[in-house]
């Protein structure tokens, strides 16, 4: 006899979950929306922890195995809680043979951080893109959300510094 | 709420400022380009300033991309065509002045090669119309040809016609659109669906994007057109999440389209159903691999799986699927509504037709250009590119991502379609060239494009999964200048093997940026090897007496 199938209460009840829990339902609460209920609780939460996880996995019928897959699977998605400020360096081509090399070493000599990395005070995390798609501004690198094109290392540190 | 609270729509920017056709009209580039160098910020100037100056009879609109991203942000002055680049939010003067001289006699004056020698179908409303506003595409003869398709045709003249264009994908492999939507429609099952694949991940192109953020609307009506021909009622957009401005208006296009009635059921009057739903991408180059893709739509890992059965016949949860790049998509309003005969006329040999490039590199004039297919390299990266940045000698270009390969400049004369780019061993891809001086060594190119493809292979198949690494390792033992003639050997060897057994496009097209600059920068890798000396200078070569 099949076990009758209940969606599970929310973690917390922080209001965050609401949002996740609806771009489930929109996806008929089925295995197919799993992608789409993991953008909604990184857009939510900043990132993905075990606990939202598995509450997306149970309320859409995925093992908790295959959602840890998938989550890793897809480079957007991230585990760790990200820093107050994120940086994000384009390593596409049009910016890899326009110098985005020389910024990732730049960062890392003047901050100390590589990417996929936060710096030790938790202020800023650095992170490399495939291609911002941005590439007549090369090289580009997005501060907080904002694209910054033709960009000079020293400027860029003396930026992140003062932040 | 007191009417000053209130957020400002956006619209209201965009609207006429009275009910009279305009005198003169200002294009703003909105695209996301021009976008992250405030160009929304000079909208609401431009706005403003003519407000200030007394201008009743002109209208300021945002814009999809006008083209020309390296002098970005953009502004056109419709009637006159003149082109404003490098704009400032805090300087608009010249743009308001140009606007109070407008005649209603001036005539759109010519804007210089980049512009004149391009031939824009998939691209014809970009940087005309305003990727938000329906009656702006429909103004632009938008959704004719789908009414035309509903009211006097029926799916196999539709699949008819596209055959005769002569259209072949644009998403890089050319394969036939009639022949593929003829296979879906023969295809047994009751369910079918289309899906469009916009998770444009080769590094270096943004035409999708561009053509999203644009003109979303006619990326809409294509879909209607081929679920029609095809027999499909359901439709997925697959775009990437890194395009967050392009899957926006994407989503704005869909609501307004199904409130008009150009999506949902009983589409323009008729008894047609279609509807259309975006999934998003999560950074998995893979997934623009259709076997990938549609395992990335059902919530799973987007890893491919052998073909046959194709997705034409088993695809989108074992039904019949039709996938097409954005492009392609773009193409067929344009092609139904001008005949397929004109279509075909236009192009070279098998290519028919028109491409869109995305200019990038050590280029002048970067931005996004449709040319006819068939024109020739020289003319594409001279003559609309502008030349290259600082005058310096060409050496190469690179088309198809890292599938692709880097064509020297002795073929700069050579004409551009599907088969003379693979005949040079490169692959027309997406729709990426990017350019490169001296300042670029082959060898490095290479690496950068095999450390690539190392970390986006899926891990299902072995050659890819460990081949691509140890190609990696060969490449950076060369640029080290710690390797020896056979590594070299073992390089080629290795990169046929990987060729002939990965499972996938991306596994079996990774040796392919090897292969083209063996061909033909044979001389660098052996200067890295045998003189331990990198001609461009880019790559740290341990010193010879250290290693003895």
């Amino acid at each position: 006899m099949p076990i009758p199938y209940t969606k599970p209460p929310a973690p917390s009840d922080d209001k965050r979950w609401k949002i996740v829990q609806t771009r489930m339902r929109r996806g008929g609460d089925r295995p197919a929306a799993l992608i789409e209920a993991l953008h909604a609780a990184q857009e939510a939460f900043g990132y993905l922890d075990t606990e939202a996880l598995n509450f997306v996995g149970d309320t859409l019928g995925v093992p908790h195995s295959r959602v840890y897959g998938v989550a890793t699977f897809y480079s957007f998605f991230t585990l760790k809680p990200q820093g107050e400020h994120t940086c994000v360096v384009c390593t596409g081509t049009a910016c890899y043979i326009n110098g985005a090399k020389d910024i990732l070493a730049g960062l890392d000599r003047a901050l100390h951080v590589k990417p996929k990395e936060t710096t030790a005070d938790g202020k800023l995390s650095m992170l490399t893109a495939r291609c911002l798609g941005a590439c007549s501004l090369a090289p580009a690198v997005i501060v907080d959300g904002d694209v910054k094109g033709k960009v000079n290392v020293g400027e860029l540190v003396a930026q992140l510094e003062a932040m | 709420m007191p009417a000053a609270a209130r957020p400002i729509r956006r619209r209201v920017i965009t609207e006429e400022i009275n009910d009279e056709a305009p005198r003169a009209s200002a294009y703003v580039c909105e695209a996301a380009s021009c976008m992250s160098a405030q160009a929304h910020d000079i909208t609401l100037r431009l706005g403003e300033r003519a407000a200030e100056a007394g201008l009743t009879d002109v209208m300021i609109k945002r814009v999809g991309c006008l083209g020309l991203c390296a002098a970005g942000p953009l502004v056109e002055i419709a009637e006159t065509g003149q082109l404003f680049g490098h704009v400032k939010p805090d300087d608009v003067e010249g743009i308001v002045k140009a606007l109070k001289k407008v005649k209603p006699t001036d005539t759109r004056q010519p804007q210089g090669p980049f512009f004149e020698k391009q031939l824009r179908v998939a691209t014809e409303n970009m940087g005309r119309i305003d990727p938000e506003n329906l009656d702006d595409y429909i103004e632009r003869g938008g959704y004719e040809a789908l009414k035309r398709v509903l009211s006097e045709m029926t799916s196999t003249t539709v699949r008819d016609e596209i055959t005769r264009s002569g259209l072949r994908g644009r998403g890089g492999a050319g394969f036939p659109t009639g022949l593929k939507w003829t296979t879906v429609a023969k295809a047994q099952g009751t369910q079918k669906y289309v899906i469009c694949n916009a998770d444009e991940g080769d590094p270096g192109a943004f035409m999708d994007r561009s053509v999203l953020e644009s003109d979303p609307f006619r990326i809409l009506e294509g879909m209607a057109i081929a679920a029609f021909a095809v027999h499909a009622t359901e439709g997925y957009v697959y775009c990437r999440a890194e395009y967050p401005l392009a899957v926006a208006r994407l989503r704005t296009a869909i609501r307004l389209a199904q409130r008009a009635g150009y999506l949902g059921a009983g589409i323009a009057d008729t008894s047609f159903n279609f509807d259309v739903q975006i999934r998003l991408g999560a950074g998995a180059f893979v997934c623009g691999e259709e076997t990938a893709l549609i395992a990335s739509v059902e919530g799973r890992r987007g890893t491919p799986r052998p073909r046959p059965p194709y997705p034409a016949v088993q695809g989108l949860w074992d039904c019949p699927t039709l996938i097409n790049n954005v492009e392609t998509f773009a193409s067929v309003p344009t092609i139904l509504r001008k005949g397929p005969e004109w279509y075909a006329a236009i192009g070279l040999g098998k290519s028919k037709g028109t491409k869109v490039f995305a200019l990038a590199g050590r280029i002048v004039n970067t931005g996004l250009v449709e040319v006819p297919m068939g024109m020739t390299l020289r003319e594409i990266v001279y003559d609309i590119g502008g030349g290259i940045v600082d005058g310096r000698p060409f050496k190469a270009v690179q088309t198809g991502g890292p599938s692709g390969g880097c064509i020297p400049a002795e073929f700069l004369d050579m004409p551009v379609s599907y088969e003379s780019l693979i005949e040079l061993g490169s692959f027309m891809g997406s729709g990426g060239l990017i350019v490169m001086d001296d300042t670029s060594c082959m060898v490095d190119v290479a690496k950068y494009f095999q450390d690539f493809c190392r970390d986006e292979s899926c891990g299902k198949c072995v050659p890819c999964r460990v081949g691509t690494t140890q190609l990696y390792m060969l490449l950076d033992l060369i640029t080290r200048g710690e390797a020896t003639m056979d590594d070299l050997a073992q390089l080629e060897r290795l990169a046929v093997i990987i060729q002939k057994t990965a499972l996938c496009g991306l596994g079996q097209g990774a040796p392919n940026p090897i292969f083209s600059t063996l061909r033909y920068f044979r001389d660098e890798y052996l200067a890295h090897i045998v003189d331990r000396v990198c001609p461009a200078g880019v790559c740290t070569i341990t010193p010879a007496e250290v290693m003895a």
